[in-house]
């Protein structure tokens, strides 16, 4: 009991969304303007379609994006942003080619141009993308030692099989080959408006700056081919798959299960349901394996949307001589948000917690952006934020028991166990079948 | 460019225990960042008990007075929150980020813990177990775990306080008591050796009302003595090299001492600039030069201070200058020619329009930092435990952008290899 009481919370005001403007340019480029002044910046995303691109050309073309323009040299690029405050990088995902940027307000259409530069008239020079190329060779070699990279690739592999998603990143020795003429290519085909949205955010005018961009970007046109994904292929649940990394003092825990869409009837019980078994800190599975035993640090649970499909990965590392034991409580919070449905109260924190980081989420100028963006290339827009609200605010405890049935259940899981095969494939294979990893 | 300033606005009192509040109301975003520091960190954690101050943060989420074991997480996140702690070598931070109608609650969670925390045998044992685990993720096994930041101090600095590894070994983690604990608590976690900083959406007349209603009564106790942790500059170059087992290439990390953060201020911000000049961007001196023209490197980064805060840190601190080489790189080769670009720098000067770049975009750093709340109750706080000028946040853009020509120049002649340490990865993966 407490001494001292806990103060009331005050209830929420109305969520209130900024002021945005949003228009398609005649190139098919969608750009959407949001007003957030609180800082005398702009954040910029740009999001174009690259599902399907040939992946060690996709991943350089992304690391070399900015290596010169028919009139500017990389240096002159990073300079000239430089001086308005400004920078812009670039990356991939299985589905977009991203470019983020941000800049001082006033530095708006410097930014715009220098990005219509390297957008409509790239040159990948020879000695500049051998440089990009080389260092993209080592980080690649550097991420295939870290645990979580590896025990990603794993999962990846497993759960997609030969679906477009299964390898994420290339190998060293693939990228070693990619030609500056490849990427040119590539960048003619797949670097195109079509379809592309770009998100700007900060101290700005909706209106003229969405003019800003028609202006800026008017020389980048042209049709872009389709990079549509086939729609994910169902789990198949099966033996544990253990990968051995030989001497490792944790072993990486990765589970995919099944998950829905954003704007499937389901999401919000099913983002609910996992909140309760591990989505955050004071969740059963956090609360069981960190704050009772000890067996780990970092544990989360978290929905990964892709274009063609979302999963849900619940992640942990452990050390080794535990491996077995935090598998074990893995699987029994699973049997038991999967079996019984959540209590009131434990349901009502969740949910609090899932309304109140939505609102945190969008309370910043690259918050916002990022949220944009996101949901823009889910084809949803900021108002998502208002009847996702809605549907967390209204999921009733029966909904969350039939979602957490329905996606959480144990048998549903994919399952791939990096760490000492030695050590630990006895003590999982006294939890289920264990197959090793060729 | 003209640089643009922030004009958030800063309130500041002390309740009659000690502690001392900074207020900044924001009304753009209806949420309220939190904050509160604790003037103690790595450097004054006792001799054979390293990693004590870490472990120590762990433990305050453990309890507290009117609390159970949990109860602070879920109170945080059932409110729609966010919270965490982080230890640094001259601080220790406690932090939520919530709505703004949770403020209150905010402000009870974090009294009732300094009032008292629930330090019992059960919870220390699972969070050195926790702790470990930490440790673990984050140096025993993956590549490059605790490069540079625990590697380099030990090649740096001679005394305890400035050399040890701040997370600690797993013997003295497995070695620490309750006991330990409380004195820990006793010592340094007075109300009047710790800072409370609210940003964002709130009235400051009710936000006052609140926290002296939850603050007030905390128990005043003595605040302690700050050490001097101050030591003699190198004499002489230092070198050291280890085998990482996990990692398949190899680093290279230099660290020169500079002027007391606090102390000489405007001797110290060129520094700040100069880590920047140097490595900011495809368009610096560094990246230029090593990754670029030499491809001697395949990254490299400049920063100020081993955990990189550097407007939060107390003499004796550094400038790093890191990087990661290809296969077969020759570190020596890096240095020498890090060497050559600062004798080119403290020589011939900058290039037009190189310092007015450079200060531009630290400018959008600073600015998108403090956009968060916490990214100005968590500086804000820190500003008054060691300078008493909260404010400061505001004016960095300003101060950075009158920083000379003359004084980048000038840091740049003193960083010399005889007054350099450096530690060298060799890769011990895939050999």
């Amino acid at each position: 009991m407490s001494v001292r009481p806990l103060p009331d919370l005050i209830p929420d005001t109305k969520l209130k969304l900024p002021k945005q403007a949003e228009r398609t340019l005649s190139s098919g480029l969608t750009v959407i303007a949001i007003r957030r002044p609180a800082v005398p910046l702009i954040e910029m995303r740009l999001r174009v379609p690259f599902g399907r691109a040939p992946l060690a050309r996709a991943t350089l073309l992304s690391q070399a994006l900015f290596t010169g323009t028919a009139t500017m040299s990389s240096i002159d690029i990073a300079a000239e942003l430089q001086s308005v405050g400004g920078g812009l990088s670039a990356g991939l995902d299985p589905d977009r080619l991203l470019v983020t940027g941000n800049s001082l307000a006033g530095g708006l259409d410097r930014m715009l141009e220098i990005l219509a530069g390297v957008l409509s008239d790239p040159t990948y020079p020879a000695e500049e993308v051998a440089t990009e190329r080389d260092r993209l060779a080592d980080h690649i070699q550097v991420a295939q030692t870290q645990p979580a990279h590896l025990a990603r690739t794993a999962l990846l592999q497993r759960v997609y099989g030969r679906h477009p998603y299964a390898v994420q990143t290339p190998e060293a020795e693939q990228v070693k080959g990619v030609r500056p003429a490849q990427l040119r290519a590539l960048h003619a085909d797949r670097v195109r408006p079509q379809g592309a949205v770009l998100v700007l955010v900060g101290d700005l005018n909706p209106e003229k700056a969405i003019d800003s961009a028609e202006k800026a970007l008017s020389g980048w046109i042209g049709p872009s081919r389709d990079g549509n994904v086939p729609p994910t292929p169902e789990l198949e649940p099966g033996p544990l798959l253990l990968v051995d990394r030989p001497g490792a003092v944790q072993s990486s825990l990765r589970m995919a299960l099944p998950a829905v869409t954003r704007t499937d009837p389901d999401y919000a019980a099913l983002q609910l349901a996992n909140m309760v078994f591990g989505g955050y800190f004071s969740s059963r599975w956090v609360e069981n394996i960190r704050e009772d035993k000890g067996y780990t640090y970092g544990p989360h649970s978290s929905i990964e949307h892709f274009v063609a499909g979302s999963s849900l990965v619940v992640a942990a590392e452990v050390a080794t001589e535990v491996t077995g034991p935090a598998m074990l409580e893995t699987l029994y919070e699973l049997g038991r948000i999967a079996s019984l449905p959540p209590g009131e109260e434990e349901l009502e924190q969740a949910r609090r917690y899932a309304l109140g980081t939505l609102r945190l989420g969008m309370s910043t100028q690259a918050g916002l952006a990022g949220l944009a963006s996101i949901y823009a290339s889910f084809g949803l827009r900021l108002d998502y934020l208002r009847e996702h609200s809605a549907a967390l605010a209204s999921a009733t405890r029966e909904q969350v028991a039939e979602a957490a049935a329905r996606y959480l259940a144990p048998s549903a899981a994919v399952t791939v166990v990096l760490g000492d095969a030695d050590k630990v494939e006895a003590p999982l294979a006294a939890l289920t079948a264990v197959e090793r990893s060729e | 460019m003209k640089i643009p300033a922030t004009k958030y606005p800063v309130e500041r009192f002390t309740l009659d225990n000690g502690l001392r509040v900074v207020l900044t109301p924001d009304r753009s975003a209806p949420v309220v960042g939190v904050a509160v520091v604790y003037d103690v960190g790595i450097r004054s954690e006792p001799e054979g008990r390293t990693g004590f101050a870490h472990l120590f943060e762990h433990l305050m989420f453990q309890g507290s007075e009117n609390l159970e074991k949990l109860a602070h997480f879920r109170h945080v996140q059932g409110a729609g929150g966010s919270f965490n702690g982080s230890t640094h070598l001259d601080y220790t931070d406690y932090f939520e980020v919530l709505p703004a109608g949770a403020l209150e609650r905010a402000l009870f969670l974090e009294a009732d813990r300094m009032r008292g925390p629930r330090l019992t045998e059960e919870n220390l044992r699972n969070q050195v177990d926790v702790v470990k685990e930490e440790i673990r993720v984050n140096v025993l096994n993956r590549p490059y775990g605790g490069f540079p930041w625990l590697r380099l101090p030990p090649v740096m600095f001679e005394t305890f306080a400035n050399a040890h590894d701040g997370y600690g070994s797993f013997g003295d983690l497995d070695h620490a008591t309750v006991a330990d604990a409380e004195e820990f608590f006793d010592k340094y976690y007075a109300s009047g050796n710790a800072v409370l900083a609210v940003a964002g959406d709130f009235d400051v007349a009710q936000a006052t009302v609140l926290i002296e209603r939850h603050f007030g009564d905390v128990q005043a106790r003595s605040k302690p003595d700050l050490p001097d942790f101050a030591e003699p500059d190198l004499s002489g170059e230092r070198r050291e090299s280890y085998v990482d087992r996990l990692a398949p290439l190899p680093a290279v990390a230099s660290g020169y001492r500079i002027p007391d953060p606090i102390g000489q201020f405007e001797q110290y911000l060129p520094y700040v600039v100069l880590a920047e000049v140097l490595t900011d961007g495809d368009a610096s001196r560094l990246v230029e030069r090593l990754v670029q023209r030499d491809r001697t490197v395949t990254s490299v980064g400049g920063y100020i201070g081993f955990m990189g805060d550097e407007y939060q840190v107390r003499n004796p601190t550094a400038m790093l200058l890191q990087a990661h080489l290809p296969p077969g790189g020759d570190a020596d080769k890096v240095l020498r020619t890090i060497d050559e670009e600062l004798d080119r720098l403290a020589t011939g000067g900058l290039t037009p329009g190189e310092l007015a770049r450079t200060q531009a975009r630290m400018a959008t750093h600073l600015l998108r930092d403090t956009d968060a709340v916490l990214g100005r109750a968590l500086p804000m706080a820190v500003l008054e435990a060691q300078r008493g000028r909260p404010e400061l946040l505001n004016e960095l853009p300003r101060l950075v952008g009158e920083v000379t020509e003359a004084q980048i120049v000038a840091a740049a002649a003193t960083l010399r290899p005889e007054r350099r340490a450096t530690i060298e990865v060799v890769p011990g993966a895939n050999q």
